[in-house]
């Protein structure tokens, strides 16, 4: 009891004097961007191309997982190189970090400097989602990118790649490849199963396999790294010494997958990946790899996000649409990427 | 197990070796390992039961071996370090930022214009340096090897992924994939690399003045220094084979996977500490057994792979892989115990 109602006083200094000098900091600085802003003051007119016209100046906190592998760190840096585009956008990025109690600490360090918007990419949507609420209730607009709060309201945006749309484009893809062959066997290479980005993948795999009638035979998880990637591979194909195709849900680790395979010298099926790696659009593009597509998961998804915050602190809204908003929700396509259309896609490719 | 040779006769044959009891003790190796060997058989015979051919191929064999390799090289050194009593929880750490510094883009062109072999020795001497640098911090700087080596594994972590820009390299000299990542007669050179180590290890522990100082240290210390034993010279070298072991470890992994990265290791000491745990070496030290190590990482590997021919999610792996270390460690208690009676 004690420590509860210790606790918010704490929080309430920390708060008052956070504020303070937030104050004292802002106050600093109004003076020069403030005729800038009074200049292009069209920001509160939206109209359609004039969003990358300088703004008023805003301030955007910006919260993501550790980057510890290819893909969210390559979502960390387009965002901070999109803010660095935007004179008018002050990034203030907090650690990556993949334990949520830091990260809800981060939300909480950024509602007290009184943000105009967070960009969160939550390690676990459901776990952040009460503190987006708290900032959503402060008066700041939360994008939400790649991971859903477990409930819509605790955001004013959210980006999303699809990812049930990746495993049915994948399974689509398998599907009109294969052409109705009986008793296809088709393998999955997941990456760590207990997520819900997973599981929605897998799910929208199966469900467009099932449309053409084909399942998942053999199913090896990894962890979204090189090194589990190959364990996984080398054991899957000893497992199934037969095989039409490969789903592996992430490129990064399809890079150890693709080791797995060189090592076994098998190539009697294709493998398509997901990601949208320059790694495996490369592979694609040589067209002598078992690789044949990879379905695009955009890691420009948090650079997004960050254009979008700055639009609605601005008051903007997105160009070539008539609504006077940013829309509620964004989903990103899951294209897929073969040889054939690989020239338009590699440009957006990450560096794995 | 080295159970039936209560502590104090095996210091006494630290100080004075003699021949009949070295012959002893290779007969009690087969002997204790007993209980090893028969879940290793009941294992492979759950496989050939439950997967057929698939199991018992030459090449799926050979896949257990080469997924066992890197894991097995790492837990030679671990060995050691838990045989003084000691542990090394930045194994994992230390093999990533060897795999992470042996791959960066000057190393390789570097090794592209000399020879490859400039790639595996990067890691290696990466490995022992920061397995010197745990040494020296746990032997003269009295730090306890759990906060040395947890703190190890923050900060060599943390410095592959600045050296790396967490980004996974890619290896493209082909000279070294060729030579570590090829075969000789069959034989992938990764799982030649895992027996040479392993021979050596058996070697270095149960053969060599080396060994029989890394025993009387692990059985008690202050005996050991009063025996003439250079204590902290000797504690520091065991980390410094550790961290040997996991850069020679590094350059494997990064054979298997043709990449260096910031990643590669991941959660690999856990793995190493239990196949150590149960080969029958004692936490508390004074004991180890290199044959009992191996087996425990063949017994995981092999566990792995025979989930997989079957389609079984990881997470029933997981519960299997808790229960055998535990009924592992239950069962050599009970053989403890029985022979500390006869």
């Amino acid at each position: 009891m004690s420590i509860s109602t210790r606790r918010p006083r704490r929080i309430l200094g920390a708060a008052t004097l956070l504020a303070a000098s937030a104050l004292v900091l802002s106050s600093c600085v109004s003076n020069s961007p403030q005729p800038s802003s009074e200049g292009s003051a069209t920001g509160n007119v939206p109209a359609a191309g004039s969003n990358t016209e300088e703004g008023p100046k805003v301030t955007i906190g910006f919260s993501v997982p550790a980057a510890d592998h290819g893909f969210m760190a390559a979502m960390t840096d387009l965002a901070v190189e999109t803010a660095a585009e935007y004179p008018d956008v002050e990034l203030k990025v907090a650690e990556g970090t993949n334990d949520v109690s830091v990260q809800i600490s981060q939300v909480e360090t950024m509602i007290n400097d009184q943000v105009d918007a967070i960009v969160l990419l939550p390690f676990d949507g459901a776990a952040l989602t009460q503190v987006a609420q708290k900032a959503m209730d402060a008066g700041i607009p939360v994008i939400n990118v790649d991971r859903e709060f477990s409930t819509a309201q605790s955001s004013r945006v959210t980006v999303l790649g699809d990812n049930y749309g990746v495993g049915v484009s994948a399974g689509d893809f398998i599907c009109a490849e294969l052409d109705g062959k009986k008793d296809a066997k088709i393998g999955e290479i997941p990456g760590i199963d207990s997520l819900p980005l997973t599981q929605e993948r897998s799910q929208g795999f199966k469900d467009a396999l099932a449309k053409c009638g084909m399942e998942v035979s053999n199913r090896v998880a990894a962890e979204f790294t090189v090194e589990s990637g190959e364990r996984a591979a080398s054991n899957l194909l000893q497992a199934a010494p037969e095989l039409d195709a490969i789903w592996n849900h992430d490129d990064d680790q399809g890079v150890g997958v693709l080791a797995a395979i060189k090592a076994a010298d098998r190539d009697e099926f294709f493998m398509v990946g997901n990601g949208g790696s320059a790694n495996m659009m490369r592979e694609i593009q040589s067209g002598d790899s078992v690789v044949k597509a990879t379905t695009v998961y955009p890691a420009y998804q948090a650079a997004d996000g960050v254009r979008i915050a700055r639009l609605v602190a601005q008051d903007r809204a997105l160009g070539d649409l008539l609504d006077i908003e940013v829309p509620r929700e964004i989903v990103l396509y899951a294209a897929v990427v073969t040889a054939e259309n690989v020239e338009k896609y590699l440009p957006t490719a990450f560096e794995s | 197990m080295s159970i039936s040779t209560p502590p104090k006769l095996e210091r006494a044959q630290a100080v004075v070796p003699r021949r009949s009891a070295m012959k002893w003790l290779l007969d009690a190796g087969l002997r204790r390992n007993l209980g090893l060997i028969l879940a290793l058989v009941l294992l492979c015979a759950l496989g050939v039961l439950t997967a057929g051919d698939r199991f018992a191929d030459s090449n799926n064999l050979m896949t257990i071996l080469r997924l066992a390799a890197v894991t097995g090289v790492v837990s030679i050194g671990a060995t050691f370090v838990i045989t003084i009593a000691g542990i090394d929880l930045s194994v994992g750490a230390i093999l990533a930022l060897a795999a992470v510094w042996a791959t960066t883009l000057s190393g390789q062109a570097f090794a592209e214009s000399t020879s490859w072999i400039f790639m595996p020795l990067t890691a290696m001497l990466i490995g022992a340096a920061a397995g010197l640098l745990n040494g020296i911090l746990i032997a003269y700087g009295k730090v306890v090897s759990f906060i040395t080596t947890l703190a190890m594994m923050a900060a060599a972590r943390g410095l592959a992924e600045i050296i790396s820009d967490k980004k996974t390299q890619l290896i493209t000299v082909d000279g070294f994939l060729q030579a570590v990542g090829g075969e000789v007669f069959g034989i992938p050179v990764i799982v030649v690399i895992f027996v040479v180590v392993a021979v050596a290890g058996w070697v270095l522990l149960n053969r060599t003045t080396f060994g029989r100082r890394t025993f009387a240290i692990g059985g008690n210390p202050e005996a050991a220094r009063l025996a003439g034993i250079k204590v902290q010279r000797h504690t520091a070298l065991v980390y410094t084979l550790a961290g040997l072991c996991a850069g020679i470890g590094a350059f494997m992994l990064m054979a298997r996977t043709t990449t260096g990265s910031a990643t590669h290791g991941t959660g690999l000491e856990l793995d190493v500490i239990a196949a150590v745990v149960i080969g029958g070496t004692l936490l508390s030290g004074g004991r180890g057994s290199i044959f009992g190590t191996v087996l425990g990482v063949l017994i995981f590997s092999a566990l792995t792979n025979i989930f997989t021919l079957n389609n079984l999610s990881l997470s029933v792996q997981l519960v299997a892989k808790g229960a055998i270390i535990v009924i592992a460690v239950l069962i050599q208690r009970q053989l403890a115990i029985r022979q500390s009676r006869t």
